[in-house]
């Protein structure tokens, strides 16, 4: 069917009809053809500025330059974004001619140059449209100053099948079915989008705008043409173009790349997302989690990154670059991870390095000359097996001798880590090992089930082959080495309260750094032995050189440690040192009434104890102390992406109600601590500052900081807004005394029309009210116009009989006065939703929506 | 200035005609019943051209707040006295010069039923506002400001439910059903809801008066409130609290109270009293009213009318209270 181009009807959600032209331009046959193309400069006259860049955007099938619409609304006016319906797409005009990728190139390569475009150039394309946009790179390379993909590929990874959606769509009997006859693919694409945010579909409307150009099987001839014109097999008319375009892009290592990818897709899954990372090695990536094909539908954050990074090609001022090592330490060196544990076997060889605790008693012991010597032969026979340097390695193992050899015996071949624990849960986990792409698996045979389970990718290997390996590994037993301080050591996972979990990337001179900073700031001695009974830093033990012992518990289940179980690690080891979770903690002293008296007077050795990971509630630190007398009780502040920032001592704390947030004390030596200061919207200023008494975003500058997160280049650009520096996402403030004070997240900060709010003060001082056991402030309502609402769990003896979510008038207003808060209502819950690993940080923003909903009433 | 405040025998209409007298102005009521104010009063029905005509005679500016309300009722007569009434004095204001116009009007002229959190002044809908003062009033409102003209500055107010001493709108009908023992909540009053103290409302009318015909004002409509959302619950029960009254303890599910509602409307329009039957004592409007979330976005309003609540919740209830200790307390006692 041969049908003119058009405009797109009027209405249509997000559209600007001011940007549709109609431009006739000669395509690959020398016809003239008329293109429908969305061009924010539509309207521009001869005596415009000319725009500092051109952003032309390539969609992909089957949609069409809707998909870039905000892209378009939000870009300023320096920059032209332009948006092409692809010939006999959109609403272009229908030509009657079949166009293969080779084609389609050649038809986009005579539009730009009818439309004049020179130079500057960013492409920015989606699905096949990636590989046309690349075509088009490749032959302007001079105008090129970067290359946006969103969920596509150029290459099929060898040995591993299509995906199976696009197979069946191949499919002879079914392709002109599903793609021409009906408007099923059409209509699946749309409607297999989803809001990363809230789960919910893609409003009708914006479905119904992305179908009005394929109202009709004529006009959907193209995209079952597409389709049949993927090069699945071999000697298909466009594997060549395929490939040339594959090979090509190799050569754009100067020029910059984003890959922006909703992992969630069938089709352009996680694979080609890595496949690209091979051939654009320098490129800047972002994952969005739980977003899938139309990920610039499904992440609401997309097009605002997608932007800035843009601004960032247009100052071409150098963006703070993950794949890049610090280059004040260009200077290389060797890491000093295992050193201690090197120098340990040579000078103690006989005493313990490493006790595991069973339950039934007494555990097993390994010395450091065995330690030392397992992690050699485990390293060689690793090797042997195929783990390399620059190796990313998922470890599925509970801490314990076997975890630490494991992770030392990477780290010595340079491999890196993935240490992904229960306390994300089944979904986190799958989420964070998939995301972070491990060439290995080296689990328990339960982890390994996961990993098949959960089809994270990789060789497997079991921990029951570990001693097998070591045989192996001692055949060609060579010495320890040491990889370069820049090698990436390990990939952990924040723990997901606020949002996905993110995966957080250390280079070893930033693990050493963090062992460096524990053993400075707590003394740490060969006459000390460690408790390790919190899971990130179980392995950190020989590392410091220190005899540890891990008590008989699932460390990944803080609330399996019992007293007993902690006396009886103490007491194998002498311990000095405790290092335990809030939660194992809670439950050691729920468990303390079965002490037996020599338990008990075995706490006697522990000079420091530190609770880390979560707030500690006050009450815990003074029941450790009673419990271990002779111990300094100290709870470490920090995140996953530095740990510790700050410390303070039970005997330090004030009084919760005159507080405003929760004391974490001094900033460790080493550590600078400033705050980037909230404005009236709440959003935190792009400078930092070490000013006193004011509310703001905590940024911390220290050398154990993390490198960068894990394939999200969006919030490493927010984490990292001041090179040098990590913005924590918590807020708090400084007070006179140059100690550290922390009053929420800052996506937890409750924006009123009068003013900023943080969460935490007023929950501080609501719990001293004797019928509330636990708080949390939210705000309901549109951002900036929030209205705060306390919500509570109350103590059994307190609540009534009632099934109403309504705490009475007379104590909403008690509350009101105690919090200093004009709370419009005070709601009730029987229990908080909690993170699953610390199980005690409140999910505030998922309170907030419950909390509007509730308060909404009916229809609400 | 000159100010004709019409409906004045009202309980708004009254305080904004004594906040005028307080500040200085020179006003004149227009009402049906006698004020008691001490002001130049015209008395008479709002459609009757001649009574109007009297009334703006002279005048600079009118502060409109003459109309039916009532849950239930004759749409004709609503719109008789809201519609008709609002056209007639707007043609006979500009005729006699008056250079300002402000239209009270109600946030349920936007309101479809939905939950409103946060929300700003959207446009009146006569077509989706329910019932029939919601209506009407949304058809006043619409014709006002398509009569703001260069000369004739038009502003439409819509303050959210006032309250305050002296109310027998509002305050004296939930305060008679708490003393008959038949307040009760709708899904137990959980819906947050915000509220004008009276006060309020009358320095926002003065305020908007004073600003009608800057760039920024004129030809718009907004939102008042205290903007301090409560929940239904709170608000109900400090009410019966100020007035001494039993606080509501019962709740029945939103369902059924919109039901019962559907129902006496129905039953309310064959009522063999007619009119004098009175309201129905649950409709499907108030049932919405009192089950849904309404709160608004005052930003703009505040920023634009220059000003700013001066009377809180708290001192509201407050002077409630006292206004209701004085009535317990008669002088010859």
């Amino acid at each position: 069917m041969i049908d003119p181009a058009r405009v797109p009807p009027p209405g249509l959600p997000g559209l600007d009809p001011r940007w549709s032209r109609l431009v006739q331009a000669p395509d690959f046959t020398g016809s003239l053809r008329t293109w429908h193309l969305l061009d924010t400069h539509a309207d521009s006259g001869l005596g415009d500025p000319a725009p500092s860049i051109t952003v032309i955007c390539v969609h992909g099938n089957p949609t069409w330059s809707y998909l870039w619409r905000s892209l378009l609304a939000g870009a300023p006016r320096s920059m032209r974004v332009i948006a092409v319906d692809q010939l006999d797409m959109g609403f272009s005009e229908r030509t009657g001619v079949p166009r293969r990728l080779a084609d389609r190139v050649d038809d986009l390569c005579a539009l730009t140059a009818e439309l004049g475009i020179t130079g500057p150039v960013v492409t920015v394309a989606h699905d096949w449209g990636g590989p046309i946009s690349l075509g088009w790179a490749l032959r302007h390379r001079d105008a090129l100053r970067g290359v946006v993909l969103l969920n596509t590929a150029v290459h099929q990874p060898a040995g591993s099948p299509a995906p199976s959606i696009i197979r069946v769509a191949r499919c002879r009997p079914l392709l002109r079915l599903n793609t021409s006859w009906t408007d099923i693919f059409v209509r699946g694409t749309t409607r297999m989008s989803r809001s990363s945010l809230s789960a919910r579909k893609m409003p009708s409307a914006v479905a119904e705008a992305f179908a009005a150009p394929y109202r009709s099987a004529a006009r959907r001839r193209a995209i079952g043409d597409f389709v049949a014109d993927i090069p699945l097999e071999q000697g298909h008319p466009s594997s060549a173009a395929l490939e040339s375009i594959a090979d090509g892009i190799k050569g754009l290592d100067d020029t910059p790349a984003l890959l922006l990818w909703g992992p969630n897709d069938p089709v352009f899954s996680d694979r080609y997302l890595a496949d690209f990372m091979e051939r654009l090695p320098h490129a800047d990536v972002h994952r969005y989690e739980r977003s899938a094909h139309l990920v610039i539908e499904d992440a609401p954050r997309l097009v605002a990154d997608l932007l800035s990074w843009l601004a960032g090609r247009v100052e071409a001022t150098p963006q703070p670059d993950e794949s890049q090592p610090d280059p004040q330490s260009a200077a290389r060196a060797p890491s000093s991870l295992l050193d201690a544990l090197l120098v340990a076997r040579d000078v103690r060889p006989g005493e313990t390095a490493l006790a595991e605790m069973s339950a039934r008693g007494a555990g097993s012991r390994v010395t450091w000359q065995a330690l030392g010597d397992r992690v050699e032969r485990l390293a060689a026979g690793l090797r042997a097996r195929g783990i390399e340097t620059g190796d990313r390695v998922s470890v599925l193992i509970p801490p314990g001798a076997d975890l630490i050899a494991v992770v030392y015996a990477c780290w010595s071949i340079g491999a890196s880590v993935v240490i992904a624990d229960t306390g994300l849960g089944i979904g986190g986990i799958r989420r964070a090992i998939r995301g972070a792409r491990p060439m290995h698996v080296i689990g328990v045979p339960a982890g390994l089930v996961l990993a098949r389970t959960l089809a994270i990718p990789g060789q497997r290997i079991s921990s029951r082959a570990l001693a097998r390996i070591c045989e192996e590994g001692a055949a060609r037993a060579v010495a320890l080495e040491r990889p370069d301080a820049e090698t990436e050591a390990v990939v952990v996972f924040t723990s997901g309260a606020t949002g996905p979990a993110k995966g957080v990337v250390y280079r070893h001179r930033q693990v050493a750094a963090t062992v460096g900073l524990l053993r400075a700031h707590y003394r740490l001695t060969e006459s000390d032995s460690l408790v390790a009974a919190f899971a990130p830093w179980a392995v950190l033990g020989p590392a410091l050189g220190i005899t540890s012992v891990i008590p008989a518990m699932d460390v990944t289940k803080p609330r399996t440690l019992t007293a007993r179980a902690l006396s009886d690690a103490v007491s194998s080891v002498n311990g000095t040192v405790l290092w335990a979770s809030p939660a194992a903690l809670a439950n050691v002293i729920t468990t303390q009434d079965r002490l037996s008296e020599p338990q008990r007077r075995a706490f006697a050795s522990v000079r420091l104890a530190l609770f880390a990971g979560a707030p500690v509630p006050r009450a815990s630190l003074v029941a450790a102390s009673s419990l271990m007398p002779n111990a300094q009780i100290r709870t470490p502040y920090g995140m996953t992406e530095a740990l510790p920032v700050a410390d303070i001592e039970l005997s330090g704390m004030p009084a919760p109600a005159k507080t405003h947030g929760v004391p974490v004390g001094y900033p460790v030596a080493g550590v600078d601590v400033e705050v980037a200061v909230l404005d009236a919207s709440g959003r935190p200023s792009r400078v930092l500052e070490a000013t006193h008494g004011v509310t703001g975003e905590i940024a911390v500058r220290a050398a154990h900081i993390r490198d960068h997160y894990d394939r999200l280049w969006a919030t490493n650009r927010l984490a990292s807004t001041n090179p040098g520096w990590h913005r924590t996402g918590d807020v708090g403030h400084l007070d006179p005394d140059g100690s550290l004070w922390i009053e929420g997240r800052l996506a937890h900060v409750i924006v009123t029309p009068t003013g900023v709010l943080t969460p935490v003060g007023p929950e501080q001082r609501a719990i001293t009210l004797p019928f509330v056991e636990q708080a949390a402030l939210v705000g309901v309502g549109p951002p900036g116009i929030t209205t705060p609402v306390l919500v509570v769990v109350i103590t059994p003896t307190t609540r009534r009989r009632t099934r109403s979510h309504l705490l009475d008038a007379d104590r909403t207003e008690q509350l009101r006065q105690t919090t200093g808060v004009d709370l419009a209502a005070v709601l009730v819950r029987r229990d908080m939703p909690v993170d699953i690993r610390h199980n005690s940080k409140i999910d505030r923003s998922l309170l907030a929506a419950w909390a509007e909903r509730v308060l909404a009433g009916a229809g609400g | 200035m000159r100010v004709l405040v019409t409906g004045a025998s009202g309980f708004l209409g009254g305080a904004v005609a004594r906040g005028l007298l307080d500040a200085g102005y020179d006003v004149t009521v227009l009402q049906r019943s006698a004020s008691g104010l001490p002001c130049r009063e015209v008395r008479g029905d709002i459609t009757d051209r001649q009574v109007v005509d009297e009334a703006v005679s002279g005048i600079d500016a009118v502060i409109h707040l003459a109309a039916k309300v009532a849950v239930a009722g004759d749409h004709a007569e609503f719109t008789r006295i809201n519609v008709a009434g609002t056209s007639a004095l707007i043609e006979a204001a500009r005729a006699a010069g008056a250079r300002r116009f402000v239209q009270v009007s109600s946030p349920s002229v936007a309101h479809a039923g939905s939950p409103l959190v946060g929300a700003g002044a959207a446009p009146a809908n006569p077509m989706t506002a329910h019932g029939s003062y919601s209506r009407t009033k949304a058809e006043s409102e619409l014709i006002a400001l398509a009569a703001d003209a260069p000369g004739f500055a038009v502003v439409a107010i819509r303050p959210h439910l006032v309250w305050g001493p002296g109310d027998e709108q509002l305050v004296g009908r939930i305060i008679a059903r708490a003393r008959a023992g038949r307040l009760f909540l709708i899904d137990q009053g959980i819906a947050l809801i915000d509220t004008t103290v009276v006060d309020n409302a009358v320095s926002a009318l003065i305020a908007s008066v004073e600003h009608a015909e800057e760039q920024a004002v004129h030809g718009r409509a907004f939102v008042v409130s205290n903007g301090q959302p409560r929940t239904v619950a709170e608000l109900l029960t400090r009410m019966a609290r100020a007035a001494g009254a039993p606080e509501p303890a019962r709740s029945v599910p939103f369902r059924m109270a919109w039901l019962a509602g559907f129902v006496a409307e129905r039953a309310w329009r064959h009522h063999p009293r007619g009119e004098q039957a009175g309201d129905p004592p649950m409709t499907t409007f108030l049932a919405e009213q009192l089950a849904t979330a309404h709160w608004f976005d005052q930003r703009e309003t505040r920023r634009v009318l220059g000003w700013e609540p001066t009377v809180g919740l708290d001192e509201g209830f407050h002077r409630l209270a006292a206004w209701y200790d004085t009535l317990r307390s008669p002088v010859d006692a």
